[in-house]
């Protein structure tokens, strides 16, 4: 089986690295072990050596080049083996990035790199890095995945109730399924002897207990923290977003169109928009895009936008990363193919990583204005509400009709103080209300 | 039923077996003149006179041998060492001799010896004379380790300890020989080996021996304001254990916590522990959870004695962890 070798991090500091030499050719014979290739770091040059034994079957990448980590710089397999470089590789090789991306949280790349796999195996991914991000982390709940936690007694009661242990959460340490977790999962009266512990409850009504999942638990966890930790305040303002739908309902106009004539192109929703108007203002006021870190204040470079993704089981916020970057129908598709895997349970966990800022829109269930709280380590968070047709004064004080939208944004006082917010949300307001702000 | 100390027990049950047998006899620190360091040996010398009761010198691997010697002909000594703190003195002659000195003549030699006396800390008797011996008793092979926790547990068992061919180590405490306890009137022997449910429940099983079975009582009356049942159970012997009765105990109530004065490495808990996860584990809700002494040589200073020793407490908060309840 062909194996595609990745651009390895050779140091934690590395970004891309760049092929010096090739210590083998094309067609040779490497024996896991022994060196293949001399990889120049942001330190050294050095000698990367071959994870496994087999045969170089192809170079991807010629000396003098560098490109991202991960990116396939070769195939090895066995010799002669037949191998589909689109299919193995994802098709297209990433190029270096000009301006380092914000360090990613997550681990660095495995030394034994395989290829890329098209959705997770298991469907959810196991053994998530559980590092200082948003709440997705929540995401790689174990249930029904993986290796499960739980007490030898509670596999045995649960095997001879015919109940699958790795569908329960567990109450235990570290989420271990214990006894009472099959008790209450299968409503047994044993819960009896457990139940002397707990308050007693009220009686004779039909209240359901549930268990709590690791989502939840997360969730719980992180908000609470959240509250907690950063002193929140919420500044809230209106646009009046009449130009923008016209725009809008335009833009997609032209976009049925085009299917109509066989291209395809994504339509746009107002909340991306609103996602497109956030990450540039982000940039306009990098105070926002930043991140409480005790005795300094991480000002990021780029504005990974996540975006409120709400599920039967819970909320995730994966990040549309580079955000600022990223054109409008760019953004909703973006946003479309995250809430989709997200629904669908395949967010790898890197779609959790790295947000800056969080955007959570409740407007679809007509909620005219809400305070959100803040995803740690992020500084604010932006919750918009609904466009609505809203009796207003204009400037030269008639009552006219507008369509206006109201938005909250949460402020981490710590790092954004009420002047530093409200000029955001002025900016913010300006690129909403005129859009063509945005392209100068 | 008569009320009396536990050192009546102990006094009284050598009292009946020198009186059933001749071959029974005395020896050991104090025991003839003074009655006993703890009075544990009082009105024997006055019964039973001089070639039966013997003050023996401050040598106790001198009389330790002198024991083994004299079973090995046919007698049938009772050593009390004044503290197990000092018996240690006599260890190469109840290890290397009394324990393998049936095996190693090819059973041409019995050693009916009974190695008494109290065991583990007292009060402020400071690290030389507060240590606990039944994790290196109990590890060697060729003798039965008996560590009762009352009055009825002791003249049961120490009847039976006189009786048994074998070498036996019985280990009290000093904290416990004033503790009354009920006895029946007539003749009573408690077999070795054999343990006792000292309180059923049904959420927990506590195994506690000596003086940490009461500090395992007092903390099962406390869980009882927070609903807990729990199941004390002292297995008296702890070699040979009794494990039927400590796996039938587990197996009901799932939980093992194990209170023991022994510090916890290579502890006679480590061995029961053992022993239930290897026989019990589809049975187990929860890791066994032990409570021992820290692992210090025991402080003088008595608030630090204190902060050693297992205590109510401590065993209640373990108990809650195996319950995983706050």
């Amino acid at each position: 089986m062909a194996l595609v070798i990745e651009m390895p991090k050779l140091s934690d500091t590395m970004e891309e690295g760049g092929i010096a030499n090739w210590l083998k050719k094309e067609g040779e014979k490497i024996g896991e072990g022994e060196p293949l290739v001399e990889i120049e770091t942001d330190k050294a040059t050095q000698e990367y050596e071959s994870p496994e034994e087999g045969v170089l079957l192809k170079i991807l990448v010629q000396p003098g080049k560098a490109v991202a980590l991960r990116t396939p710089i070769a195939i090895i397999g066995a010799a002669g083996e037949k191998f589909d470089l689109a299919a193995l590789t994802g098709g297209g090789t990433k190029t270096a990035a000009t301006t380092p991306a914000a360090a990613p949280t997550t681990s660095a790349v495995p030394p034994k790199p395989t290829a890329k796999p098209v959705g997770a195996p298991f469907g959810t991914p196991v053994g998530a890095p559980f590092g200082a991000v948003t709440v997705t982390s929540a995401q790689a709940a174990p249930v029904g995945v993986g290796r499960v936690k739980a007490s030898p007694l509670a596999r045995k009661v649960a095997a001879e109730l015919g109940v699958d242990v790795s569908q329960i959460s567990g109450s235990g340490p570290a989420g271990r399924v214990v006894l009472r977790d099959i008790e209450h999962r299968s409503g047994s009266g044993a819960a009896a002897a457990q139940s002397a512990l707990v308050q007693p409850g009220v009686a004779g009504a039909a209240s359901t207990t549930i268990p709590v999942t690791m989502m939840r638990k997360t969730i719980a966890k992180r908000l609470l923290a959240a509250k907690n930790d950063a002193p929140h305040f919420y500044l809230t303002i209106s646009a009046d977003v009449t130009k923008l739908e016209a725009w809008r309902q335009q833009l997609n106009g032209a976009a049925a169109k085009a299917a109509k004539a066989g291209v395809a192109a994504t339509k746009v929703s107002l909340n991306d928009v609103v996602i497109l108007a956030a990450s540039r203002a982000l940039k306009v006021h990098p105070e926002v895009n930043s991140s409480w870190q005790g005795d300094t204040i991480l000002q990021h470079a780029e504005a990974h936008v996540a975006i409120a993704v709400a599920l039967p089981e819970g909320l995730v916020t994966p990040v549309i990363r580079r955000a600022d970057a990223l054109g409008l129908r760019d953004i909703a598709a973006s946003v479309r193919d995250l809430a989709g895997k997200a629904k669908d349970g395949k967010l790898s966990n890197d779609a959790y990583a790295g947000g800056t800022f969080t955007i959570s829109n409740l407007g679809m269930f007509g909620i005219e204005e809400f305070t959100a709280i803040i995803n740690p380590p992020q500084a604010a968070i932006l919750a918009v509400g609904a466009a609505l047709p809203t009796p207003w004064v204009d400037e030269h004080g008639a009552l006219v009709v507008q369509q206006r939208m109201k938005m909250t944004l949460s402020c981490d006082h710590r790092v954004v103080d009420g002047a530093t917010g409200a000029k955001f949300l002025q900016t913010l307001v300006s690129y909403l209300e005129e859009p063509m702000q945005m392209l100068v | 039923m008569a009320l009396i100390q536990f050192r009546e027990a102990i006094a009284q049950a050598m009292a009946e077996e020198m009186a059933r047998d001749d071959r029974v006899f005395l020896l050991g620190e104090e025991v003839a003149q003074y009655n006993g360091a703890y009075k544990a040996s009082k009105g024997l010398l006055d019964q039973f006179g001089a070639s039966r009761v013997w003050d023996s010198p401050i040598s106790e691997a001198g009389f330790a041998g002198l024991g083994v010697g004299a079973a090995m002909v046919g007698l049938r000594p009772i050593i009390e060492m004044m503290t197990w703190n000092f018996g240690i003195q006599g260890f190469d002659q109840i290890v290397n001799h009394a324990a393998k000195m049936c095996y190693m003549s090819g059973g041409q030699f019995n050693v009916p010896i009974v190695f008494r006396g109290p065991n583990g800390a007292a009060h402020m008797l400071g690290s030389q004379h507060s240590q606990s011996f039944d994790a290196m008793l109990t590890n060697v092979p060729g003798m039965k380790v008996i560590s009762p926790s009352t009055p009825y547990d002791t003249k049961g068992l120490l009847k039976s300890a006189i009786r048994d061919n074998n070498p036996v180590i019985f280990l009290e405490s000093e904290m416990m020989y004033g503790l009354k306890g009920e006895v029946p009137e007539g003749e009573y022997l408690i077999p070795i080996g054999v343990g006792d449910i000292k309180r059923a429940g049904e959420h927990v099983t506590i195994i506690a021996w000596n003086k940490m079975l009461h500090v395992a009582m007092a903390a099962a009356e406390q869980l009882v304001s927070i609903g807990v049942s729990a199941e004390v159970l002292d297995p008296r012997t702890l070699q040979p254990l009794d494990e039927e009765l400590i796996f039938s105990s587990v197996r009901k109530t799932h939980r093992l916590v194990i209170v023991d004065e022994g510090w916890d490495f290579a502890a006679t808990s480590a061995q029961i522990s053992d022993r239930v996860q290897r026989e019990c584990f589809d049975d187990l809700d929860a890791p066994v959870v032990r409570v021992n002494s820290l692992f210090v040589p025991m402080p003088y200073a008595e608030d630090l004695e204190h902060a050693v020793l297992p205590t109510a407490e401590r065993v209640v908060e373990a108990v809650k962890e195996v319950l995983y309840v706050g």
